[in-house]
Formats: structure tokens, sequence, C-alpha cells
């Protein structure tokens, strides 16, 4: 396949992802902006005022970047996962398997679909926010970067889970048990620096921290982390899930027998 | 001329331990309508999986068109078009985009893959259907999309794994008489099927694979002429008490009305009715008691078997 040949395989896969979620928007996008709206509701205006501030900001300010991130981590994940898996358990990866469309192409395919969720989503509830909060931009290209390259790492993560999944049982074991505590832990709610030094240096472990931060920096122009280690982090999780991806589809792992 | 596929010494031994081919090769040639027999278990689909990378080789080599699947992979895949066994589509979307995506996952234009896909829905009789979910569709649609998607990519090499299985005889025929067209337009095709009077009716050549083994390659015509015994099945005009004996024929008793008897391809089948017209019996109608290549399928295969537990 020329360069064009793979251009066209990737537009048709990624255009191929995109109206897959989009058709059935009641199940993909409504519930996470259903869902974020109560966080809004309940933590934001019922609970916030209560808190007070944070960091200097209201505590509704506060929380809106983390509620974004959290919508756009979901929403890239859920979107890979059970798109691939579906394809494998319906068969029809085999369509792209046996055509000349090469394995990195397949790969950025999937992405584009996981990243076109992660930020409709993300847009959507962003939108919800405002009628909550006006929206203040602190350095518009961190948070837009930012945005893009958790959904990138969050759909690689998709895949993988996709990969490995042997039923509809394990699409779910890693959001739920892993993800969610993961999101939930990673400063959304609260800053790190109200924690014991003992659960501070513990949260650094988690990758969610270094995204939600540097996102909100984006926003509020403050974050716990420095905000080049949360660019370093990422781009290496990126690396690492891409080529290990690369490899288990080189491999066929639960697509070739 | 270049053979469309040459296969040398195939192996795959799967991760349990079980061997689906030992050391299987053969050749097909370019414009060839290869069939491809075997009972079930036999390797046919894991040697399909080879062919099209949906199955991991264990040893040996492939060549499709002169392109190596080890070494020059994306144009072997490139000269296949493949129809599996099972449908395997995505049941949730539109008919028409099945089609057109699988264009696009060989490089082909959006614009220039619905055209494609537009003329291949037509001819398979799924224009009206374009636009309907994928699960909505009958059995024998289902096949047929899965036909007008192999097609889509314009392939020198259409690999059919069983397209008629649970298709009723009309769509059957047509389907036949669809491939028949794309095969004299220079499309080379393998097919396997269960359905033996397919593969007479289609194939110039037949492979019999069985146990992971090649235990026949050659022409329709040239099996057909070793199977030596013919049972014919006459319908007769009036009932029989008993078994009428022949000087030159055993007859043997279905019914009443029916007696069958197997009649050596040397013989003359006029002295038969000479003797039953001698004893008075009118016979009204004649068949063939079996399809010929399922009689010659068994024997090959029984044969195989034999030797197997000989050796």
């Amino acid at each position: 396949m020329n360069t064009h040949e793979k251009l066209v395989a990737l537009k048709t896969i990624a255009t191929r992802e995109i109206l897959r979620f989009s058709r059935i928007w009641i199940q993909t996008v409504l519930p996470p902006v259903i869902t974020t709206a109560l966080y809004f509701v309940i933590f934001g205006n019922l609970i916030g005022p209560r808190i007070g501030k944070m960091d200097g900001f209201d505590y509704m300010e506060f929380i809106i970047p983390g509620l974004i991130m959290m919508a756009v981590i979901t929403n890239s994940y859920g979107n890979v996962v059970s798109s691939f898996y579906g394809s494998k358990f319906q068969r029809h990866i085999e369509e792209m398997i046996i055509s000349p469309t090469p394995n990195y192409i397949i790969l950025l395919g999937y992405i584009c679909g996981g990243v076109a969720r992660g930020l409709t989503v993300g847009i959507a509830v962003t939108i919800v926010s405002l009628v909550f909060h006006p929206l203040n931009i602190h350095n518009f290209w961190v948070m837009f970067s930012m945005i893009i390259l958790t959904a990138i790492l969050f759909s690689l993560a998709g895949l993988i889970n996709g990969v490995f999944a042997k039923s509809f049982d394990d699409i779910a074991i890693i959001p739920t048990f892993v993800l969610t505590p993961l999101t939930y832990l990673g400063g959304i709610f609260y800053s790190i620096s109200m924690l014991p030094e003992f659960w501070q240096n513990m949260s650094r472990a988690n990758p969610i921290l270094y995204m939600v931060n540097a996102f909100r920096y984006g926003f509020l122009g403050i974050s716990d982390i420095s905000l080049m280690t949360s660019y370093v982090i990422i781009i290496a999780f990126i690396i690492t899930l891409y080529l290990f991806s690369l490899h288990l589809l080189k491999k066929g792992h639960g697509i070739r027998t | 001329m270049q053979p469309a596929l040459t296969i040398r010494d195939l192996e795959k031994t799967y991760t349990g331990g079980h061997t689906a081919l030992k050391g299987v090769s053969l050749e097909v040639a370019e414009g060839d309508f290869f069939g491809l027999l075997g009972p079930n278990g036999a390797g046919k689909t894991t040697l399909i999986g080879i062919l099209s990378s949906l199955v991991n080789k264990s040893g040996g080599s492939v060549s499709i068109f002169g392109h190596d699947l080890d070494t020059d992979l994306a144009n072997a895949k490139a000269c296949i078009g493949l129809v599996p066994q099972e449908f395997n589509f995505n049941m949730f979307e539109p008919v028409i985009e099945i089609v057109a995506n699988q264009a696009g996952y060989y490089g082909i234009e959006r614009q220039e893959a619905f055209k494609r896909a537009e003329a291949n829905l037509k001819q398979l009789d799924l224009w009206d259907k374009r636009r309907v979910m994928a699960r909505t569709l009958s059995g024998g649609m289902k096949r047929r999309l899965m036909i007008a998607r192999a097609l889509v990519n314009h392939p020198r090499l259409l690999i059919l794994d069983e397209p008629t299985a649970g298709v009723d005889i009309e769509i059957r025929r047509s389907m036949w008489t669809f491939l028949r067209e794309i095969n004299a337009a220079g499309t080379t095709i393998i097919l396997t099927t269960h359905y033996l009077e397919e593969a007479e009716s289609l194939c110039r050549n037949i492979a019999i694979i069985d146990k992971g083994e090649l235990i026949e390659n050659t022409s329709t015509r040239q099996l057909l002429n070793t199977l030596k015994m013919e049972t014919f099945v006459l319908d007769l005009e009036s009932p029989l008490a008993e078994l009428p004996v022949l000087k030159t024929h055993k007859l043997q008793w279905v019914d009443s009305h029916t007696v069958e008897t197997d009649i050596c391809r040397d013989d003359s089948i006029n002295t038969l009715f000479t003797e039953l017209n001698e004893q008075g019996i009118k016979v009204l109608s004649m068949r063939n008691k079996t399809n010929r290549l399922e009689e010659l399928f068994m024997n090959l295969v029984e044969n195989a078997n034999s030797n197997r537990a000989a050796s």
C-alpha cells in the first residue's frame, strides 16, 4: 500500500469508529453528560459552598477541569475497548486483518475513534459546566494538548484491554476496579496538598493525577505537579502503550490462532 | 503462467497440540475454479485461514501470485477476497457501509468504494437492502453480502469457504451462475463445500484433504472417470410381488414400485432393459441413486483411513 492508500484506510477506520458511537449517542454521549451534570449539581452547587475555597478558587470552579477530564478518560477508554472487543466478538476485525492495511494504521484508526468520542463528551460536559460557572481558560494550548494526549493514552489502554478480553466481563473489570478508583483518587475533587505526606507520595504513583493537574493548569493556572513532569510522564506512557499495542496486533494476540 | 496459489509443505499445529495440517502441498493455476473438499475437521478452514492471514502457519510456505506470505504479505493480501464460513461482519452496520468500508481497507477512495459497493450489491440483488442494518438480513442475503464485500477490491483470487451453506436451492443456483461469471471474467476461485454436487458442477480441479493430509489432487473429470460403478434407481409402472432375477444385473428391492441396480461404467445399459422387457416389467423412469462425486469422495476418505490404520 502506498501512503495515499494508507491514509484512505485510516480515514475509513476513523470514520467507521466515529459513526459507530454517533449512531448510538443515547448510549455513548448522553449518559456521561447527565452523570457529570449531577456531579456539578451535588458537589459543586450543594456541597461546594460549604467546602469553601480550594487553592484560592470556588470549589465548583476547581472541580470542573477534573470532571471534564474524567469524562474524557472514561469515554476514550470505553469507546476503544467496547469497539475492539465487539469487533473480535462479531469477528468483523477479520475484515481488516485480511486486508493489506498495516497494523499501525488499524491502531491509529481506533485511537481516532477514542479521541473523537473523548472530545465529543468533553466538549458536551464543558458546555454543561457553563450553566454552573463561567469558563476560565488560563492557557488554551496546555488544556488542548493535555486533553488530546490523555484521550490518546486511554484509547491505547482501552485497545490493550480489548485485545486481552475474552468476555464482556473482562471489558468491565478494568474500568470498574482500576480506572474509576484511580480517577477518583487523581485529584479531581481535592488538591493533594490537603493530604498527609505519605498519601501525597502515594498519589504521585497515580498517572491520572498528572493529567488532571496539567489540565487544571490549562484552566486555572494552578497545579500540584510540575507541567513538564506531567508531559514527560504522559508521553512516556503513550509511547510504551503504543509499542505494546502494536506488538499485540502484530502477534495477532486474541485475533489470530 | 504464474500459479495463482502455491503451497509447499504447509503445516499447522495449534497451541493445544492438535495438528490440523501435515505438510500439504498444492498449486492452483490462474483462472482455475478449484474445489477443496474434505470431511469436517479435515483442515480446509485452517488452510484458508492461513491463506487469508487469520491463522499463523507452523511451517511451510505460501505464495499468492508470486507474493510470499512471509516476505511480501501486503501484496499477497491485496490479491485476495475472502468469503468465510461464518458471518463476520458488523451486524449493526448498514449493508452498503460494510461493503464500502472493506474497499477502504484496501486503500480505495470513498467515492469509488461506494460506486463499487453499488455495483456489487445490485449484482447480488441486495441494492434494496443497502440502508438496512446487516442483522436484519436473511441467511441467504447475509451470504450474498459476504460475496459482495469480498469482491469489492476486485481480487485476483477469491476464496469461498462453504458459501452456500444453509442457502435454499434457488439462491444456491443463482450464486453458482454468478460465480461462474466472475470466474469466466478471469478471477481464480477456490471453493470449499460440503455440497459435492456444487463442486462437481463448478470446479475444474479438485483437491481432497482428510485429517490434515492431501489425499487427492486432480481434475474433476479425471476424478469422476475413476468411478467404475453407478447405482441407478428404477421406478416401475406396476408393483412387484417378488424381486425378478436377471442374468446380467442384480436387482435390489427398494419398495414394491421401485428397484435399484449397480451398473458397471463399461457395460451397456440396453441389456438391463432387454431383460426387464422379457419379464414384462415396464420402467417409467430411471435416476442416479447418489451423487457420483459423493460416492467417490466417500471411497477416497475410507481408503485413506484404511491406509492410515494399516501403516
